[in-house]
C-alpha cells in the first residue's frame, strides 16, 4: 500500500508518500510561488528519492479545499488525472481537517483551523479527536471571524487555533475568547501532507470523474445570477 | 516502413474541454469536445472562474471518451500535446496539469502547443499543407495574418491592434440586443440585409497588415444611438450587413495583398470566425480568379476550439523535437514565434 498525498490548496505546497503506516517522505514549502510550475516536479522528485514509480501507487489523497480556487484546482486536477489513469482510488480531504489532524491529537478541546478569506472573513471549521478519530464538530464554512469567535465562546471549551494566516486574526480572537483561546506554535502552521495521507488511508475511493474541489463559495458571477433570478421568481 | 504516429491532444484554453487522438498528424481517430456554451450564455459571455470549474468537472471524462472512441490505450500513444497558451490562465491550467499528470504517469513525451498554431493546423486535417502559405486567423480573441515558410515555423505579419474581429462581432451583437455568442446571429442577419449604411474601414498606414476594429465597433454603436435620438429606425439586417461588409472587406483586401507580396501557394482560414458565411463567400470569390493558389477553409467543427487541431500541431512540434518538462505552466500571453 503506497499512498501519494497532494496539497496545493493554499500557499503551503505539500506532497507525501505513505507506505503502510510509515511516512516514506514529505515535501513542504510555504512560498507565494506558482504551484502549477512546482507541484509535478515535487511529486517526481519525492517519488524518485523514495524509489517509487507511478505504477507502485495504490491510492491518491488530495486536499480538496477550501483555499485558493486556482490552487485547489491544480491539486485536484492532478490527483483526478493520476487516479483515473493509474486506475486507483481517489480520496478528497478537507484542507482544514489536515491542519486540525496533527495538533488536535494531543489537545483536550476543539481545534479551529483557519485560512484568511479577506474582508474580515475566514474559512474555518471545528474539529475534535474522539477515541483516536478526528471528527467534525462544526462543518467547514466561510464566516466573519467575529461571528465565528462568538459562536465558539458559547461552547465553553478550550479552542486551539492553527493556520499560517493566524497573525491576521490573533488579536481579534484573543479579544473575543480571552483564555479560552490557545494558539499553535509557529512551526505547526503548515498543513502536513503526511497527515493528509493518513486521513485518507482508510476512506473508500470516491467517483473520480465527478470529483471536484470544495470551493465553499459559488463563483461570484453565479451567485449574482442566482440572486437576480431569485428576485424575478419571487416578484 | 515508417511506424505510425499517434498523438493525444488536450485543449482547455477557453470554454471547451477537448481531447482528441490523431494518426500521423492528419487523420482524426477521436475528437471529443465538451462545450460549456450553455452555461456561459446566461452571463452573456465566458466567465473565467466558471470556465475553470467546468474544465475540472470534464477533464477525465473527456479523456476517457477519446480513448474509447479511438479504441486505444495509453500504451499506443506516442506523445501528449497540450495547449500551453494563449487563453484564460485558469482554464489553461486544467489542461496543462492534466497533461503533465498523464505524461508522468504514462511516461510519455509532453509537447507544448500554441493555440493559434492549433487553429492553423486544423487545416491539415482537411488537406496537406503547401509551403509557403498564409493563414488568416480570425476568432473571438485573435485576428492575425501568419506566414509559414515550412512546418512548425510561424511569422506573424499582421495582427489586431485593439479588438479581435470576433470580439467586435460580439459587441455589435450586444448593441443589437442579440444573445451571446453574437457572431452567428450577425452573420445570419447580414444575409437578409443590405449594406446601405456607411461604416468606416480601418486600413491603417500604407503597407501595414495590422487590423483595428474598435473604430468600426464605436461607429456601429454611435449609428444606433444617433438614430434612437432622432427617433429613426434602422433595420438591424442592414446594420448587420453593413458591419459585416466592413469587416470582411478589410480582412479580404489585406489577405489578398499579403498573398501577392509573399507569393504563397496556399491560403488557410482558421479560427471560429472562419465559420462565417459572409467571409467564406467573399474569400471564395476573391480566389476564384487565382487558380494557382489553393484556398482552404476547414469545416465548422474544426474552426471552433477542439483538440484535434492541437494534436495536429503537436504532431509537427513532436517531429521537430519540441518538448516540455513537468515545470510546464499555462502561458496566457504565449508568443507563436517562440518555438520557430
Ligand atoms: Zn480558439
Amino acid at each position: 500500500m503506497t499512498i501519494l498525498a497532494i496539497d496545493t490548496s493554499n500557499y503551503a505546497l505539500g506532497v507525501a508518500l505513505l507506505e503502510d503506516n510509515q511516512v516514506l517522505g514529505e515535501y513542504i514549502t510555504n512560498l507565494k510561488k506558482n504551484h502549477s510550475v512546482r507541484i509535478m516536479p515535487a511529486i517526481q522528485t519525492l517519488m524518485k528519492d523514495c524509489e517509487k514509480v507511478p505504477a507502485d501507487l495504490t491510492k491518491i489523497v488530495v486536499a480538496k479545499g477550501p483555499g485558493s480556487y486556482t490552487g485547489v484546482r491544480i491539486g485536484v486536477t492532478i490527483a483526478k488525472t493520476l487516479a483515473w489513469t493509474l486506475n486507483i482510488p481517489l480520496v478528497g480531504i478537507s484542507s482544514l481537517e489536515i491542519l486540525a489532524s496533527g495538533v488536535g491529537r494531543y489537545f483536550d478541546g476543539y481545534v479551529s483551523p483557519l485560512f484568511d478569506a479577506r474582508r474580515g472573513q475566514v474559512y474555518t471549521g471545528l474539529y475534535q479527536y474522539h477515541s483516536g478519530e478526528l471528527t467534525s464538530v462544526k462543518e467547514d464554512r466561510l464566516s466573519m471571524l467575529s461571528d465565528w469567535a462568538d459562536s465558539l465562546k458559547e461552547t465553553g471549551k478550550s479552542i486551539l487555533f492553527i493556520g499560517n494566516d493566524l497573525p491576521l486574526h490573533q488579536a481579534a480572537i484573543e479579544a473575543a475568547l480571552a483564555s479560552q483561546a490557545v494558539f499553535a506554535a509557529g512551526t505547526e502552521h503548515n498543513p502536513r501532507p503526511a497527515e493528509l495521507a493518513l486521513l485518507g488511508k482508510d476512506k473508500p475511493g470516491e467517483d473520480i470523474h465527478s470529483f471536484v474541489p470544495n470551493y465553499i463559495r459559488l463563483a461570484e458571477a453565479e451567485a449574482k445570477w442566482l440572486e437576480a433570478k431569485g428576485k424575478i421568481l419571487n416578484g | 516502413m515508417k511506424k505510425d504516429q499517434w498523438i493525444m491532444g488536450i485543449e482547455t484554453s477557453c470554454d471547451e474541454t477537448a481531447v482528441a487522438i490523431i494518426k500521423n498528424g492528419r487523420e482524426i481517430v477521436a475528437n471529443v469536445v465538451a462545450s460549456q456554451i450553455e452555461s456561459h450564455k446566461r452571463f452573456g459571455g465566458v466567465v473565467p472562474e466558471i470556465a475553470s470549474r467546468h474544465h475540472v468537472e470534464q477533464i477525465t471524462i473527456v479523456t476517457e471518451e477519446a480513448l474509447k472512441q479511438a479504441n486505444m490505450t495509453f500504451a499506443e500513444i506516442d506523445a501528449i500535446a497540450v495547449t500551453e497558451g494563449p487563453g484564460l490562465v485558469g482554464a489553461l491550467l486544467i489542461g496543462v496539469n492534466a497533461a503533465k499528470a498523464l505524461a508522468f504517469a504514462q511516461n510519455k513525451p509532453l509537447v507544448p502547443v500554441h493555440h493559434i498554431a492549433g487553429h492553423i493546423y486544423a487545416n491539415r486535417l482537411v488537406t496537406e499543407l503547401k509551403f509557403p502559405l498564409l493563414a488568416l486567423v480570425v476568432s473571438g480573441g485573435h485576428t492575425e495574418l501568419v506566414y509559414m515558410k515550412e512546418h512548425g515555423h510561424f511569422e506573424v505579419i499582421g495582427e489586431t491592434r485593439d479588438d479581435a474581429a470576433g470580439e467586435a462581432y460580439d459587441k455589435v451583437a450586444r448593441t443589437l440586443s442579440m444573445p451571446y455568442p453574437g457572431g452567428p446571429h450577425i452573420d445570419r442577419l447580414a444575409q437578409a440585409g443590405n449594406p446601405t449604411i456607411n461604416l468606416p474601414r480601418a486600413w491603417l498606414e500604407e503597407g501595414s497588415y495590422d487590423f483595428s476594429f474598435s473604430g468600426l465597433k464605436s461607429a456601429v454603436i454611435n449609428t444606433v444611438h444617433n438614430a434612437e435620438q432622432r427617433g429613426e429606425i434602422i433595420a438591424p439586417e442592414d446594420l448587420a450587413a453593413s458591419f459585416q461588409e466592413s469587416v470582411i472587406e478589410v480582412l479580404v483586401t489585406k489577405t489578398m495583398k499579403a498573398v501577392a507580396e509573399y507569393g504563397v501557394e496556399q491560403v488557410l482560414v482558421a479560427g471560429g470566425v472562419a465559420a462565417n458565411k459572409g467571409l467564406r463567400n467573399a474569400l471564395e470569390k476573391a480566389f476564384s480568379d487565382k487558380p494557382g493558389i489553393e484556398l482552404v477553409i476547414p469545416p465548422l467543427s474544426l474552426c471552433t476550439d477542439n483538440a484535434a487541431m492541437i494534436a495536429a500541431a503537436g504532431s509537427v512540434m513532436f517531429e521537430k523535437g519540441i518538448r516540455a518538462n513537468l515545470t510546464l505552466n499555462a502561458n496566457p500571453g504565449l508568443d507563436i514565434e517562440l518555438y520557430n
